[in-house]
């Protein structure tokens, strides 16, 4: 059945003109959707057959088959796993998110280590270090760092791990009542099952996909708050079936209850359930309207029985939840490529080393020449050449860094703590820290190029707020006083004459009150008393204090703001309203709601008033209304300006209209009203043709201007973000008009932009294509790409909705289709293969043209998107760009571009929870995504790329002092320093400072990294860390070596100590070249150290005290007499570093290998500064500058010649139905319902006042 | 109320420390022209100053070289290369021009001959060479191939190192008009004070001070003439503590290298000198050379011009750097001035 539509979609594009269908394009399952980049295995594989088969069969031929209370019946299912263990079809409702277990630990994660390409390497290097002949090191050099690094890695996953099994147990050992052995039994969650009948209480979180059986309410209603599924805090309802409803409310019951259900198998669609319960030999038809979902809370109903369908991994939420895949940065898959290239390298290195050692060989060294060098071998050159190239493999194995990892993480869990606990990202309000979730991901922060936003929640608080108003052609809602003069004075209206206010409607019209209670003006009466009517809000009474529950947030603005103005909605029947009108309780007897819906973009509800007249009541969509508005009606004009006057500050208008209407004209009326309620086919487009006979002829009495609130620093952190040249995508399941509207009043849409919508592109992609065409025929030679299709003055924004999206992105439709038309013959099979290549092609075209001509645009707007999509656009940029996107969301239906998206930000402190625990990274308002962006990022990127060109610099410098060595040493694999420096060298002298630097570094403050966003852009291109830079290092690395040896060399050529002992011996020379290395790299990163704190000077000096220190130590009488053969340079660094000479040496290669440093950068700077030298440059200027900046007043002002329509409804239909069905009125005499144990609150009370 | 709410809800808020905060008070150095171009000046003129106190100390130390190798047939030590001379000696006459103030030093230097070389480096065993009785009776496996004799005996001293130790001797004559005599050369203190006394140690066993009798059961290194315990009459100078086995035992760093042979106290004066020389050391096989060499020593060592040069070199290259640095600052000071405004 979805695939008819599929192929509807497929064959008839002109369907998707209507972009308010919601457009389900995530109807496939995970399964299918990752099939396009991974096989599936067979389990998984076979399910997936199965399904598509199914879908195929008849209905009744269900394969998911529940039999309530019976387990054995429910676990004769099975399934067969790696081909021989048979398992449950059906999944317990234990989730599992760990990856390792005990017994798995050790082995696992050291399989994932050694799949790091430098771990790998050293392993092979411990393995090469075993065999005697090639040893050239001692054994402690590369063990010791590899087990250190190793280890420290493990106990972070070990840790994480442990993390995720204690969230898995808190989940799973979740309450909830059971029925088990004749009675509800307290069960934990991990033990329900398939089949079970549980029962759930008010707020109780629901433990798995659940069919509805009964409930405490009328007719089986539940309540539920699906705010961790779609993000959407207003409550829904859920209705059982009637039979269930009628016969299931006892426990008894419940016990005996035999039913069967069969229905689809488990997928991922939240929207959708198809099924049938077989009970008493009647069958039922089920919908996703009696299915309560895994993930939801029930709101507002004390007792709900239900049917577990699926459990644990079954459920949709599971289903949704994707795969937590292994997120790596820009930066890790660089440095993999270079430390293959570095292994290249070494190889080169010691393969022309190895040759040296040949030639040296046969010519000097052999036995019969050098006759000293005798070792009792009696081996070839060559095979000693061979041997030479693994002793160089060794000897030379530090240019690979094997700190590298750990230290990189090490910086980034510094990071990572650093945002913990910044201050300024921290959200008060809701007492919620920023939390970097992930902790290695830091430097990508500093490297984002497109922002995909979700709009409610993040962008906007999803709060809805009276601003304004027109009456009679009059503006309300100004800075005014009780006499109606404009004021400057910012003082709240005092609601508290209104025993019904909130207390939370923030209005400075004081006019507009002293107004309706004098009642000079009727019209404000009028206008408030059809705010109090016209809607389809419920109402509750809790203790005392009247709370609405509106299906849509405008809505519910309207109806509270209607009530602080003193005309209080206070409850409703299924045909009468009562509301109170400035104290008097009136009631109105309700004959038609005329319900909202996207097409008709208003709702009218038609009254008899207590005096007995028929009044027409309506609000809508300003154009929708003026269309219908009698001819001679009033303050046409002036409403439309101030309309105008209200899109102009981005708030969303409605306009409102009555009309009075005769008893006659309403009988007429309504008898054709009544006949196309029963009418059995059309029945919503006949009902859509008689509601549009009565709403004409209306009276216009004036509009709402409601303010969708923005979180706070929104559109100036969209500013600041688009001046670093990051592009924001907003990704939005609301529709068109709302999004827009957002997008202009959060700044990411300005007036000076040219709108784009799906058409256009359309025709944009066309073109883009015959051009494509006729170019491959070779009839026209211009090319025509997406730097050439958008005029040049243009500043080029795209609005889009989901269904034009679904064009682009149908790839997986084709998918479904080959696996049932499976080709016969060969030749059958060869042309299906070749038309999929081609079609395959030739959307990946249409898609990289998309993306192309999206990505150049200033910003783009996708509406009406589900979660599916918003990860496939995220992923077609990452695909087609290859560029580093983040994707910001608040609730469930982000998750899916979250975890798409190379870094994930959630915002933390809303209701649900999901976006935050699939998120990277966590904080309470979008307007720290400046902060994470601009400043972390941007120091973690700096400080990442200042690490690694250091760290592969000197590593170059100190291992390459061997290969210039081996020139004088007979290619011997003999080292340049002591074996002990060796080892120490990357642990204790030289890794310090440059890890200070990396955690600690900043080249300009945070303050002036957010004045000046331009700075971020370096980090975009990558600039500061790529394989220019690295060939850079590694040259700077080379010419250090150099200097490094042969200065000494020079020195040391022919010479004497003061004493006159020769100090030309190797030991001496091993100090110097050791002492000159690490002063040199010590003070080379004090040279590159941007923000000295005395940290770093601890750490520098630090580390060069430590080196003399330990040698000193080492080359002690004390410790040779204790280990004589392991420490052998007795004496070697106090003889050495007496003589004034030997340090002159050691003064000179430092300077002859920083000076040059100094001048070049030093050149480069004056000629050609960046950004940051600029501003470094005039650093004090600007911090003088930043101090006294205040904060502009926030303006909506925007000088807009265009009046955008944003009328203020939900695409949500209201609850009209539900209304008028009276289904959910509640009736007396719930209390003695028997089956019902819990006592029932005052909830009902303040309906049943009514 | 408000208060306790303040403490209980805001449980989470971060520190506010100067670390936390990422607010370290710091200098934040810039390369600009005021540090950069002083530095430059000041450095040059300093490594001037020290070039050129360095060349003229080194051009003050007078060394005079003698080469001995044989290899030209007109070289008085040719006849010693032939092959089957035994106890070869021959003479190099050289002349002092000028007064050599003692202590002048006697080296010894060989060309071409690779002490650094990693297998002979490590082909020794500094635990027997401590002392260590159990080592002197089992050498290290390093030591191999000359850790024990044909007869499974162990050699001592073991190893490539020891057993090609330099073997030639020489005796220092002065020529007065016909007449020669010997000038006293001293042996005591040639080698590293920590060598002497740390890491070299004669076995000693528990009953005796016979140092033969220690090295008993051990066997001489194949090239040697003698046993270690044989190297010198003195006790002092003799088995690992001898000083001519130590400084040969101290590896040189590169292949052409010097080693302290013996010091000359009093100075030499201006007159006709001869060297008197065992040749006993074989270098011809790998184009060797060996030369004796006698020098004063400065505050700064021996004589070595690289150092000086390369300290003016760096000082001038220093200066002209600052030199062209602010010619290109000058230059373009003025346009990036008006690049930020």
């Amino acid at each position: 059945m979805s695939t008819d539509r599929i192929s509807s979609l497929d064959d008839d594009a002109s369907e998707r003109r209507f972009d308010d269908v919601v457009p389900y394009s995530d109807d496939e399952t995970d399964n299918e959707l990752d099939s396009s980049t991974e096989r599936l295995d067979d389990t998984e594989q076979n399910r997936v057959n199965q399904q598509t088969e199914e879908k195929w069969q008849p209905k009744s031929e269900y394969t998911w088959k529940v039999k309530a209370n019976d387990r054995n019946f429910n676990n004769q299912f099975t399934v067969t796993k790696y081909g021989c263990i048979k398992t449950s079809k059906y999944s317990g409702n234990a989730i599992r998110t760990y990856k390792y277990n005990i017994l798995t630990f050790l082995p696992k994660n050291l399989m994932e280590q050694f799949k790091r390409a430098a771990n790998a390497y050293f392993l092979i290097l411990l393995i090469l270090q075993a065999i005697p002949q090639i040893s050239t090191l001692a054994w402690y050099t590369t063990l010791v760092p590899l087990v250190v690094v190793l280890g420290i890695t493990a106990i972070k996953d070990a840790v994480d791990d442990i993390a995720r099994h204690k969230m898995d147990r808190i989940v799973n050992n979740r309450k909830c009542e059971v029925l088990q052995d004749g009675r509800f039994q307290t069960t934990k969650w991990k033990d329900i099952k398939v089949g079970d009948i549980v029962r759930l209480h008010k707020d109780d979180f629901i433990p798995a996909d659940i069919l509805l059986l009964s409930s405490s309410e009328p007719n089986s209603l539940c309540y539920v708050e699906t705010a961790e599924l779609d993000g959407e805090t207003n409550l829904k309802f859920k209705m059982s079936l009637e039979v269930t409803d009628r016969l299931l409310k006892k426990e008894k019951d419940l016990e005996s209850f035999d039913g069967l259900v069969e229905c689809e198998e488990p997928n991922n669609r939240l929207d959708k359930f198809t099924g049938t319960l077989y009970w008493r030999n009647q069958s039922y038809p089920l919908d996703v309207n009696s299915i309560l979902l895994r993930g939801c809370t029930v709101r507002n109903t004390e007792i709900t029985h239900g049917i577990v369908i699926f459990a644990g991994a079954d459920t949709k939420i599971m289903r949704n939840g994707g795969k937590t895949n292994f997120k790596r940065t820009k930066i890790d898959q660089l440095m993999n490529y270079i430390v293959y290239l570095i292994f290249l390298f070494l190889i080169l290195l010691s393969a022309g080393l190895a040759i040296g050692h040949t030639f040296w060989e046969s010519e000097i060294g052999n036995a019969t020449r050098s006759w000293y060098l005798y070792d009792g071998e009696d081996d070839p050159p060559s095979y000693r050449g061979f041997i030479a190239f693994w002793g160089y493999i060794i000897v030379m194995n530090t240019l690979v860094p094997i700190s590298l990892y750990v230290s990189v993480e090490v910086i980034r869990m510094g990071q990572s703590y650093f945002i913990n606990w910044d201050l300024q990202m921290y959200y008060a309000e809701k007492d919620t820290p920023a939390k970097a979730r992930t902790t290695t991901l830091t430097e990508q922060l500093g490297q984002i190029e497109y922002i995909f936003s979700d709009k409610t929640g993040t962008l906007t608080q999803n709060i809805m707020a009276f601003k304004k108003c027109s009456i009679s052609g009059t503006t309300y809602g100004e800075l005014c006083n009780a006499v109606g003069d404009k004021t400057d004075r910012v003082e709240l209206v005092d609601f508290s004459w209104n025993s019904y206010a909130d207390g939370n409607l923030k209005f400075y019209d004081h006019y507009l009150p002293q107004l309706i209670r004098s009642g000079k003006d009727p019209a404000t009466r009028e206008f408030f008393k059809l705010l109090a009517l016209c809607h389809t809000v419920m109402v509750e009474d809790n203790s005392g204090q009247i709370v609405y529950q509106a299906a849509s947030p405008d809505e519910g603005a309207l109806v509270t703001a209607a009530r602080n103005f003193g005309f209080v909605f206070l409850s409703r029947t299924q045909n009468a309203i009562t509301i109170s009108e400035l104290g008097i309780t009136r009631t109105y007897e309700v004959l038609a709601i005329l319900d909202f819906n996207s097409d008709r973009k208003r709702m009218s509800i038609i009254l008899r008033t207590p005096e007995g007249q028929i009044k027409l009541y309506c609000k809508g969509a300003d154009v929708v209304i003026y269309e219908r508005l009698d001819s001679n009606t009033l303050n046409r004009e002036v409403t439309e300006e101030a309309l105008t006057e209200f899109a102009d500050e981005t708030l969303r208008t409605l306009c409102l209209a009555y009309k009075d209407i005769s008893e006659a004209e309403f009988a007429v009326w309504n008898k054709r009203f009544q006949a196309a309620s029963v009418s059995t086919s059309n029945r919503d487009e006949a009902l859509s043709r008689v509601y549009e006979a009565i709403e004409t002829n209306l009276l216009l009495i004036g509009a709402t201007a409601i303010e969708d609130k923005l979180q706070d620093g929104v559109s100036e952190t969209i500013e600041t973000l688009k001046k670093g040249d990051i592009k924001i995508w907003v990704l939005t399941g609301d529709k068109k008009e709302t999004a827009e509207n957002i997008g202009y009043s959060c700044n990411l849409l300005t007036n000076d932009m040219t709108i784009y919508d799906g058409e256009a592109i359309n025709d944009m992609l066309n073109t883009m294509q015959r051009n494509r065409a006729n170019m491959a025929e070779g009839k026209t030679n211009t090319i025509l790409n997406a730097n050439t299709i958008f005029p040049h003055d243009v500043k080029p924004a795209m609005v889009i909705t989901g269904s034009w999206l679904n064009e682009i992105l149908r790839e997986k439709k084709r998918r479904k289709n080959k696996w049932f038309r499976r080709p016969k013959t060969e030749d059958e099979k060869k042309m299906q293969i070749e038309k999929d290549q081609k079609d395959e092609a030739a959307k990946e075209k249409r898609q990289k043209d998309f993306v192309d001509l999206a990505c150049l645009c200033t910003a783009v707007v996708c509406c009406r998107v589900t979660p599916k999509q918003k990860a496939m656009v995220v992923n077609l940029v990452k695909k087609y760009k290859k560029a580093i996107t983040l994707a910001i969301g608040d609730g469930a239906n982000d998750v899916n571009m979250i975890k798409t998206a190379h870094i994930g930000v959630g915002i933390s402190g809303q209701e649900g929870m999901q976006a935050v625990m699939s998120s990277d990274y966590a904080f309470g308002q979008f307007r720290f995504l400046k902060r994470l962006l601009l400043v972390h990022g941007r120091w973690s990127y700096i400080r990442m790329c200042k690490f690694l060109t250091y760290f592969f610099y000197k590593n170059f410098a100190f291992t390459l002092v061997h290969f210039w060595y081996s020139f004088f040493n007979g290619f011997s694999a003999q080292t340049a320093y002591e074996n002990w420096f060796i080892t120490l060298y990357n642990v204790l002298y030289s890794s310090l400072p440059v890890l200070v630097v990396g955690v600690l570094d900043q080249d300009v403050t945070d303050k002036l990294s957010l004045r000046f966003p331009t700075l971020y852009i370096p980090g975009q291109k990558g600039s500061y860390f790529n394989f220019k830079k690295f060939f850079l290092s590694l040259l700077h690395g080379i010419i250090v070596s150099l200097i490094i040896f042969f200065i000494p060399y020079g020195a040391f050529l022919q010479t004497m100590g003061q004493d006159g002992e020769a100090p030309t011996d190797y030991q001496s020379f091993a100090v110097t070249t050791a002492s000159s290395l690490t002063i040199t790299v010590n003070f080379q990163i004090a040279l590159d150290t941007s923000y000295w704190t005395f940290v770093n000077a601890f750490s520098v000096f630090g580390s060069i005290v430590l080196y003399f220190a330990i040698m000193f130590d080492l080359h002690s009488a004390g410790i040779h007499i204790l280990f004589p053969s392991v420490f052998t340079f007795t004496g070697a660094a106090p003889n050495a570093l007496r003589q004034p000479y030997l340090w002159l040496t050691i003064i000179l290669t430092v300077a002859v290998s920083l000076l040059p440093v100094v001048a070049v950068r030093f050149l480069i700077q004056v000629v050609n500064p960046t950004e940051t030298d600029k501003i470094q440059m005039n650093r004090k200027k600007y911090e003088i500058e930043l101090r006294p900046k205040q904060s502009r007043p926030r303006s909506f002002q925007r000088n807009a010649s265009v009046r955008r329509s944003g009328y203020a409804f939900s695409h949500q239909q209201g609850y009209a139905d539900l209304i008028s069905s009276g289904r959910s009125i509640r009736k007396k005499g719930m209390r003695s319902e028997p089956g019902v144990s819990s006592s029932r609150t005052h909830e009902t009370e303040g309906a049943n006042a009514s | 109320m408000s208060r306790q709410r303040d403490q209980a809800v805001l449980k989470n808020k971060p520190d506010n420390t100067a670390f936390t905060q990422q607010r370290l008070p710091a200098w934040q150095p810039f390369l600009s022209a005021g540090y950069v171009l002083p530095t430059f000046f000041l450095l040059g003129l300093v490594f001037i100053a020290i070039g050129l106190g360095l060349y003229f100390t080194s051009n003050n130390v007078i060394e005079i070289e003698l080469e001995y190798t044989g290899r030209s047939p007109n070289s008085s030590c040719h006849h010693c290369t032939k092959n089957d001379t035994k106890d070869c000696k021959c003479n190099i006459e050289f002349k002092v021009d000028k007064t050599l103030p003692g202590p002048v030093f006697m080296y010894y230097e060989l060309v071409n001959f690779y002490q650094n070389h990693r297998k002979y480096g490590v082909s020794r065993d500094d635990d027997q060479l401590n002392g260590d009785l159990k080592y002197l009776k089992e050498p290290s496996e390093y030591c191999f191939p000359f850790r024990q004799d044909g007869q499974n005996r162990p050699i001592a001293p073991c190893g490539a190192i020891a057993n090609s130790m330099f073997n030639d001797s020489f005796v220092l004559y002065k020529v007065n008009n016909s007449e020669i005599s010997k000038v006293p050369l001293n042996s005591k203190g040639i080698s590293w004070w920590t060598d002497y006394n740390v890491k070299f140690n004669n076995p000693k066993l528990d009953n005796g001070t016979d140092l033969k009798q220690a090295f008993e059961g051990t066997v001489k290194p194949h090239n040697w003439p003698r046993p270690a315990y044989e190297l010198d009459t003195n006790p002092e100078n003799n088995g690992f503590i001898n000083e001519d086995f130590i400084v040969w035992m101290r590896t040189a760093a590169l292949p052409t290298f010097r080693k302290l042979y013996r010091r000359i106290d009093d100075g030499l004066q201006p007159g006709k000198y001869l060297v008197e020389i065992s040749y006993n050391y074989p270098v011809l096989s790998f184009n060797g050379q060996k030369r004796v060499t006698f020098s004063t020593i400065s505050w700064m060592g021996g004589r070595n011009p690289f150092l000086g040069i390369a300290y003016l070199v760096c000082g001038s290259v220093s200066i002209v750097t600052g030199i062209i640095m602010l010619i290109v600052y000058i230059k373009y000071q003025g346009q990036n001035i008006r690049k930020v405004e």
